[in-house]
């Protein structure tokens, strides 16, 4: 098991080289023949589009036997002066590789429409409603086209340029009243709102009424699956204050007696509008913003912005930096699993208080006292820095660490694989409740241990190698059944392979530098746009920016992998009990952090 | 209803397990500092407690107990400033306040602190001289330590050393207008104090400094030989 094989090797040389074969501008030349009339224009960063065509397309590109991009990655937007840029990134959970990406020109910005691609990938569906919420472009065909992130009262399109929020001083930082002439003005003093609410034109507080029932039930699910008692269909709102929903999240489930038959998850209570904040701040100021996103696994979140923005720059780290990042993310994603993953999921069914949950969390201080004195914090790290980190880890840190990796964790691991998941009461909870097909968990753009639970060997690190995890041997454990048991014995066994990739990384780092080339705190980014993405604990995270040549991102989008896999609630809740709702909320492993961003 | 007996009793095992191993240590690590039917081990062996190596409770009583925050540590910048030394060489303490007496501030208010923060929680007014020229020197200092996400660019990016992440995280209080908002006289703190939180850090800085001056004093060492020619 432990072994690399042969055919992994093979697996990921192949993915190597169909990746090479299927750049930008191959598949442009394949499309042009495809569905004519659809490519615009095709450069290495990406296809461009026709607007009135993007279905046809992308229904092609997923239906072709050899490009085979079944996998949707993320939709966003970008606000330029004279158009919108709707930029789709597709991949292929088959071959792997880095994402395809599509953009389409929508001239008309007063009334931006384009088809929705939700019937296409249901996973579009969700992010059309976020690009809706933040840019005001409509999707045609959209079955639920509201907002997401904000109240339906809510005025104006916050990320489009012109949108100023409240308390609004500058549009890029360094704000110029800080120096040299700065007093401090405390931020409730300045409202330039007064009441610090604006409404829509077409809105009147006084009539509002939140949408409280659902009538329809889940698609793609028999009325006659659903135990029909005699009894009228009730509609509970589940959060946002509930203890098992991880923070502000709500869901509105319509039950029948106990039976769920429909479910909708409402976002928003956390929503600060990360991206917006990142628009307004320098390339380096986001750094420690992208902590804050899964405040679980802050080193993550750093290494994926980094990677980004080291992309545009075209710098490489140092190799000591390499095997540091590696380092610190491979003990990020064993402190996550232990207790967010694997111990939220426990006390959701009610077993927070037995030991192995509250005991893991001794493992978790030592790793966190480890993440602290090599960073300066135990969650919130800034750590990574383009071009590297911030610096060397104190003497005798890497001892310790490997003390912990060879001696601790695993013994950790064992005991909760023995206690935990080899346990009755956990069989009965969680096995065949929340059951996710694999056609469907690719659909829905899920990713992470939930899709690999699905039975979907698809991890970034293997499929589309960042930093250098191509160098270590590891296995990518996947489940049968895509239930609640899979989904956490996935994460029990992705612990076990994070052990056997820093017992390597250990072994394995060289001396030398930790940071490429001269600390600069303001630099200028070269024009252009990436998307690059990395396997964080909660799936695919994914960073789109854009730069136009100046000190700030002009377009900084995170592709969050908890929020689009929420998506797939209903799917998995409609049919099963409410008690076991939680389960599988648990089982999602959702940090809202990142979720409402 | 259904009974799971063995589910049930695996769990009453892990506890029974842990219960037992906690003992051991926290006896063998009480007695060590004598204070065996005390409220727990004391700050010597609690570095020790929260180890690697630590077998059972790996908890100290806090606030009884502190564990030493590492160097790395960050939490709210202060600034520095060189205290007064007296002819042996130590700091003269102020018998009033405790502090010792305020020698050169290192700030020059050159604002790149408050141009790098992220939440932009720094606010500086520089010091201007009788004939109207800006002076080297903060007359005003502002962190609002509510803003703050102490991510510790300003300590990395200072060219002088200035300003630097404290230690000290128990920052609590009854009222967050004035008593959350550092002033400069609150900020300021002396170099002996940045010593004993960050030695090595200290170090380095100190060597650098050294190594830097003796450079300058090289170079200006044989133009003056030659102006003398």
């Amino acid at each position: 098991m432990a072994v690399f094989s042969p055919e992994t090797a093979r697996i990921a040389k192949s993915q190597a080289i169909y990746s090479k074969a299927f750049d930008a501008e191959s598949v442009g030349a394949l499309l042009k023949q495809g569905v004519p009339g659809a490519v615009t224009s095709t450069s290495s960063a990406g296809i461009v589009v026709d607007g009135a065509k993007i279905v046809d397309t992308l229904t092609w590109l997923k239906n072709s036997p050899e490009l085979a991009y079944d996998y949707f990655n993320q939709v966003t937007a970008v606000d330029w002066a004279d158009k919108f840029e709707v930029v789709y990134h597709v991949s292929s959970t088959g071959r792997g590789g880095p994402p395809l990406a599509l953009k389409v020109n929508l001239n008309d910005k007063e009334n931006p429409v384009i088809d929705s691609a939700g019937s296409v990938y249901y996973g579009a569906l969700q992010q059309e409603r976020e690009v809706y919420d933040f840019f005001g472009i409509n999707f045609a065909g959209h079955p639920n086209l509201r907002r997401i992130f904000m109240w339906e009262g809510f005025d104006g399109y916050p990320l489009r340029k012109a949108y100023k929020e409240a308390y609004y001083e500058q549009d890029h930082k360094p704000f110029e009243t800080r120096w040299d002439q700065g007093h401090h003005i405390i931020i409730e003093d300045r409202v330039p709102w007064h009441d610090n609410v604006v409404y829509s034109k077409n809105f009147d507080p006084t009539t509002y009424k939140q949408i409280r029932e659902i009538a329809r039930v889940a698609p793609n699910i028999n009325e006659g699956d659903v135990k029909a008692l005699k009894t009228q269909p009730v509609v509970i709102s589940l959060g946002p204050q509930h203890p098992s929903t991880h923070g502000v999240f709500r869901m509105i489930v319509t039950l029948d007696g106990e039976t769920v038959m429909a479910l909708e998850p409402i976002f928003g209570y956390l929503h600060r509008n990360h991206e917006k904040i990142g628009e307004r701040n320098t390339f380096y100021m986001n750094v420690p913003f992208t902590d804050r996103l899964d405040y679980l696994s802050g080193m993550c979140m750093e290494t994926g912005y980094v990677i980004a923005v080291e992309k545009m720059l075209g710098i490489k780290p140092p190799e000591r930096a390499e095997y540091l990042r590696v380092i610190m993310n491979e003990l990020t994603r064993i402190v996550s699993h232990a207790f967010g993953g694997i111990g939220q999921v426990y006390s959701d069914l009610g077993a927070f208080f037995t030991p192995i949950v509250i005991y893991g969390l001794e493992e978790r201080e030592l790793i966190l006292d480890l993440l602290e004195s090599a960073s300066g914090s135990r969650m919130m790290c800034n750590y990574m820095r383009f071009g590297g980190v911030w610096r060397d880890v104190p003497d005798g840190w890497l001892d310790i660490a490997k003390e912990l990796v060879h001696n601790r964790l695993p013994k950790v691991v064992d005991e909760m694989e023995t206690y935990l998941v080899h346990n009755e009461i956990f069989d009965v909870r969680a096995k065949k409740i929340g059951v996710l097909p694999p056609d469907l968990a690719v659909n829905f753009g899920v990713s992470g241990p939930m899709l690999r639970g699905s039975g979907v060997k698809y991890d970034l690190r293997r499929a589309d190698p960042y930093s250098i995890y191509d160098r270590f041997d590891f296995d990518i454990p996947v489940g049968t059944n895509g239930d609640i048991y899979d989904r956490m014995y996935v994460r029990i066994k992705e612990m076990r392979e994070s052990i056997k990739i820093l017992k390597q990384a250990l072994k394995g780092i060289p001396n030398g530098e930790t940071l490429a080339g001269k600390k600069a705190y303001s630099f200028k980014v070269p024009k252009g746009d990436v998307y690059s993405h990395i396997e964080a604990p909660r799936g695919e995270f994914g960073w789109y920016v854009v730069s136009d040549n100046g000190h700030t991102p002009y377009r900084y989008h995170v592709r969050a992998g908890d929020f689009v896999n929420l998506a797939t609630m209903e799917q998995m809740c409609v049919g099963h009990k409410i008690g076991d709702l939680v389960g599988v909320l648990g089982s999602v492993d959702i940090i809202m952090g990142s979720v409402d961003r | 209803m259904k009974i799971f007996p063995f589910g049930t009793l695996n769990g009453m095992l892990v506890i029974m397990k842990r219960f037992l191993r906690s003992y051991p240590s926290d006896i063998s690590q009480r007695s060590k500092t004598g204070a065996l039917l005390k409220t727990g081990p004391d700050a010597t062996v609690a570095a020790e407690r929260a180890s690697v190596q630590q077998k059972g409770l790996i908890t100290v009583e806090y606030p009884e107990v502190k564990i030493k925050p590492p160097e790395n540590f960050r939490f709210i910048p202060f600034l520095l400033y060189e205290p007064v030394l007296d002819a042996s060489g130590k700091p003269i303490v102020d018998a009033a306040t405790g502090k010792e007496e305020m020698g050169v501030e290192r700030c020059t208010a050159c604002g790149i602190c408050a141009k790098v923060c992220p939440p932009q929680c720094i606010w500086i007014v520089r010091a201007v001289g009788d004939d109207g020229k800006p002076k080297p020197k903060a007359a005003e200092f502002f962190i609002d330590i509510d803003v703050c996400m102490n991510c510790g660019f300003c300590a990395e990016f200072c060219p002088f050393d200035a300003i630097k992440m404290d230690n000290d995280y128990e920052l609590a209080g009854y009222e967050r207008h004035i008593n959350h908002i550092y002033d400069y006289p609150t900020l300021l703190k002396s170099t002996t104090y940045y010593e004993s939180i960050k030695p090595t850090d200290y170090a380095n800085e100190e060597a650098a400094r050294r190594a830097k001056e003796e450079a300058k004093a090289k170079k200006a060492a044989p133009a003056k030989e030659t102006k003398k020619a």
